[in-house]
């Protein structure tokens, strides 16, 4: 024991003074029960017995060895085994034999270490419970009166109560010089402008399949199939992303007789209807669609659009229809768009209401 | 302690002697070293749950410097010719290329990609799980409200950082994430348009983001979340750790291990261990395997998109939220099904969490340094709203997984999203009364135990023929736990007005007091005092006759 701080465990009896105990030599009982103190140490096996203490310290010292067979595994691993070659673990499938051996090497590597330290903190370093008492958090009258007094003198001695030119001049400086910060965040981006409301799709733009980017005959598009199309030409744009996540379609043939609306008869060809991929709600591909329901879903927060009723929500968070883009087809009998969406694809923004 | 015999040193104490002379004589830290090496640590498991939160925090840092040295923040646009076939000639970002060359071209790279995701995923639980300990057992009570608050902010950074790190590979997965993000950003109301376009430098998806993304990942939320731990920590070394009531252990003292040798040796063979098991984890787990997602592309989409588990709240109140919540005033559309789950749900638990100990604490007008903590037990209401408050976010979390409960348990999507819409808002209340009572139970069964002792299962056949089982009393070290807590009774409804009819300045901030205080401490259970438990052993209490003569022996011998 060397300073003052910490006392060895000793049996105390409740130190807190609301807690009263009761009066030797008469019966009446306290009002509370009183802090009994720390029950008496118990000795380890390794504290009493030399052998045990001489096992425990065999325990430990295998445990680090262990540890560097690990450690071992993981330098040899990293030279010796070849990075393509797979093994099939039980339980957990085709794996890389060389990243299993270094994670399992750096892993023993790092945990018997770890076992190794606390097996030897639990059996052979001390284990009796020290008590250390706690001192006042707040600091004495003195110091405070102190604190105070040099904070007023620096007030005083600043002159900012008598001044009140300097203190508001002041307040102005500061108030102002963290604008410029904020300003400079303003070319962060362009201001959003309608970019959101249009899309490459214009009239005569041909519909083509997304990926082969192959056009597309009305004739080839039989009853219940379902394309993935794009706008012809999108993948040679300079900003291909960007447009890809306004223009994506979905391109369905449903019965003609199924279809529920008029304007959307209309606007598709002969049961052909395209709609926006991107759904109303936060943006996701709507990418499900059910032939015998005739339900598109999204696969992000399940919105569900009834295709045969202008895509509108049947189901789910989204607010609004899927857009509908106006198709027809050229003389060659490909499908072409006949204008831009007529409202803004994908998630709503506050402006959208007035575009 | 007191050495029976000191040893001569030996030459490497000598050398660590005249090392530590060498600096303590250039910054003198020796009074600072040996008031730390000084300091007791009460033993507890649960204060091991902040200590993982705070190894996983390192492994990341170590880890996360290592990717660093590969990983290209590029959305450029480049075609893969490395060694993962199945990707050859596709059209992809630096981004996603170069974390699959960390994948599939590095050595370990694979390994040190997983133990960084894995220990992310651990890094925010560890948090939540700690903050859970920290609020039953009443640890954030004065003098630790702040650090309190410190604490909320970091798991929100660390939530912030999480997101921001795995939206950074690029896959199609972080970029469905991200485009979700960027459908909530532009629900802000009003200028949802303009944050968006600032963010993303225009369009969605842009190539500014993913270096801008790369800079907050890496600098500015690691210098946040490192400066804002070293003020928590530095704090509980302050105010030392609180500690669980028990025998010897009060308000004004530590009991535990002092952190040389035992502590220190504890601990740091914790990290290790974290450090094992989450390599080990990473080495036959794998985690977020992007080469099977593909590049970000805005159009297709994988069912079953679920982001990391402690976004997934966020993502179940987005998925209940009905559609019909989005409306239009004055020329402004207001997606309030995003907002409200997206920007205000998140906002509303956030404040009710910073504010709850100050909530508590005028309500009980309690104005004590608190550093023993309570045994959720015994502070019912409290249990109770966090039980609630875990339930709520439990309910959050199954929404945001309603596509795989759907698919697993082959059940209807609708059926269970509108199942889940009325359990949001009828179950958590029920479980607030549930646990209530749970924990009113389990004091009444504490009381039991003190007043009547535990069963002995010693059978006993009385003169006159009656069987009882002899209860033991409980030794006075057992028996403190269950006695020694402070109950807070309700403040009493203040007078309305004075003998002149006039009204007290703030009656009705008064009122509203004393009716939250009935609400928090109007059922409660009592601890027995010494004299319920003389009056038991007195009363008719003829099964516990044997003990009783002795018990009261003991109480009065104090």
């Amino acid at each position: 024991m060397s300073d003052g701080t910490t006392t060895p465990a000793v049996r105390e009896t409740g130190d807190e003074p609301q807690r009263a105990v009761a009066i030797p030599g008469t019966t009446a009982a306290p009002t509370l029960f009183a802090n009994p103190g720390l029950p008496e140490h118990v000795h380890r096996m390794a504290d009493t017995d030399v052998r045990a203490a001489k096992r425990a310290e065999r325990q430990v010292a295998t445990l680090f060895v262990i540890s560097m067979i690990g450690t071992l595994v993981f330098l040899v691993s990293y030279f010796a085994v070849d990075a393509r070659t797979s093994v099939y673990l039980p339980g957990i499938g085709k794996t890389e034999l060389q990243h299993a051996l270094l994670g399992a090497g750096l892993g023993a590597g790092l945990f018997f270490i770890g076992i190794g330290a606390v097996h030897w903190a639990k059996t052979l370093m001390p284990d009796v419970e020290v008590i250390e008492e706690r001192h006042d958090l707040r600091s004495s009258d003195e110091d405070r009166a102190g604190a105070l007094a040099i904070l007023r003198e620096g007030n005083e001695g600043s002159g900012l109560a008598r001044r009140p030119l300097i203190k508001l001049t002041m307040g102005g400086a500061l108030g102002l010089f963290g604008l410029p910060f904020v300003l400079a965040l303003r070319d962060l981006g362009p201001l959003p402008g309608d970019s959101k409301s249009h899309t490459v799709w214009k009239a005569n733009t041909r519909l083509v399949t997304d990926v082969e980017s192959a056009p597309i005959l009305a004739s080839d598009v039989t009853i219940g199939s379902v394309y993935h199309v794009m706008p012809e030409g999108i993948d040679e744009l300079d900003h291909r992303l960007e447009e890809r996540a306004k223009a994506a379609v979905l391109l369905i043939r449903l019965n003609p007789d199924d279809i529920v609306s008029a304007k959307e008869r209309s606007w598709g060809y002969q049961g052909i209807v395209a709609y926006s991929k991107i759904c109303t709600h936060v943006g996701c591909p709507v990418g499900l669609y059910e032939q015998t329901t005739h339900h598109l879903l999204c696969p992000c927060h399940q919105s569900t659009f009834d295709v045969t009723q202008d895509c509108k929500v049947i189901f789910g968070p989204a607010a609004r229809n899927l857009p509908q883009l106006m198709i027809t087809v050229d003389t060659d009998g490909y499908l072409i768009a006949k204008s831009d969406f007529s409202e803004s694809v994908g998630p709503s923004f506050p402006e959208r209401g007035s575009r | 302690m007191s050495q029976t015999s000191t040893p001569p040193p030996s030459a490497t104490t000598r050398a660590a002697g005249s090392a530590a002379t060498y600096v303590d004589d250039r910054v003198g830290v020796a009074k600072g070293v040996r008031y730390g090496l000084n300091k007791v640590f009460p033993d507890h498991w649960s204060f091991m749950l902040g200590e993982i939160a705070m190894y996983s925090l390192v492994i990341l840092l170590l880890t996360g410097t290592f990717l660093t040295f590969w990983y290209v923040p590029s959305a450029g646009s480049v075609v893969y010719d490395g060694s993962y076939v199945p990707l050859k000639g596709i059209r992809m970002s630096e981004a996603y290329k170069s974390t699959i060359d960390i994948s599939f071209d590095i050595r370990g790279g694979l390994l040190i990609r997983q133990i960084h995701h894995w220990s992310a995923l651990l890094f925010v639980a560890s948090i939540a799980v700690h903050m859970f300990r920290v609020f039953f057992t009443g640890a954030f009570r004065k003098p630790r409200e702040a650090n309190w608050v410190i604490g909320i902010v970091l798991s929100l950074l660390a939530l912030i950082e999480g997101f921001a790190g795995y939206s950074l590979p690029d896959d199609l997965l972080s970029g469905t994430g991200l485009s979700f993000a960027r459908g909530m950003i532009l629900s802000i109301p009003i200028v949802g348009s303009y944050a968006s376009s600032f963010i993303f430098n225009g369009e969605f998806p842009g190539e500014a983001l993913i270096p801008r993304l790369y800079t907050v990942h890496v600098l500015l939320i690691p210098a946040l979340l490192v400066g804002l731990f070293a003020v928590h920590i530095m704090l509980v070394a302050l105010q030392k750790h609180t500690q669980f009531p028990g025998p010897g252990r009060t308000e004004h003292n530590v009991v535990g291990y002092k952190v040389m040798p035992t502590y220190a040796a504890k601990a740091g063979g914790f990290f290790f261990i974290v450090f094992g098991l989450t390599t080990l984890l990473a080495a036959f787990a794998t985690i977020n395997p992007i080469w099977a997602y593909g590049p970000y592309d805005p159009s297709p989409v994988t069912a079953g998109s679920q982001p990391d588990w402690y976004m997934g709240w966020l993502e179940g109140a987005i998925r209940l939220l009905p559609g019909f919540l989005e409306f239009e005033l004055l020329g402004w559309t207001f997606s309030m099904n995003i907002a409200l789950g997206g920007l205000i749900l998140p906002g509303i638990i956030t404040g009710l969490a910073v504010a709850y100990p100050f909530l508590e604490a005028w309500v009980t007008g309690d104005k004590r340094e608190h550093h023993l903590l309570d045994r959720p037990r015994n502070a019912p209401t409290r249990t109770a709203l966090g039980v609630m408050a875990i339930t709520f976010y439990l309910l959050l979390l199954a929404g945001g997984g309603n596509d795989i409960i759907a698919t697993r348990f082959n059940l209807s999507i609708n059926d269970i999203t509108t199942f889940l819409r009325v359990m949001v808002i009828v179950v958590p209340p029920l479980t607030f009364i549930l646990a209530k009572r749970v924990c009113l139970g389990l004091q009444r069964r504490d009381r039991e135990m003190v007043l009547h002792g535990r069963e002995s299962g010693r059978i006993v056949r009385l003169p006159h023929g009656e069987f009882i089982e002899v209860h033991e009393p409980l030794s006075e070290h057992d028996r403190w736990l269950l006695v020694q807590h402070d109950v807070h009774r309700p403040l009493p409804l203040p007078v309305g007005a004075d003998e002149h009819g006039v009204r007290a300045p703030r009656a009705g901030l008064a009122r509203t007091r004393a009716k939250l205080s009935s609400f928090w401490f109007e059922d409660r259970i009592e601890p027995v005092t010494p004299a319920e438990l003389v009056a038991a052993h007195s009363h008719g209490e003829h099964d516990t006759v044997e003990g009783a003569a002795g018990e009261r022996k003991a109480i009065s011998a104090h």
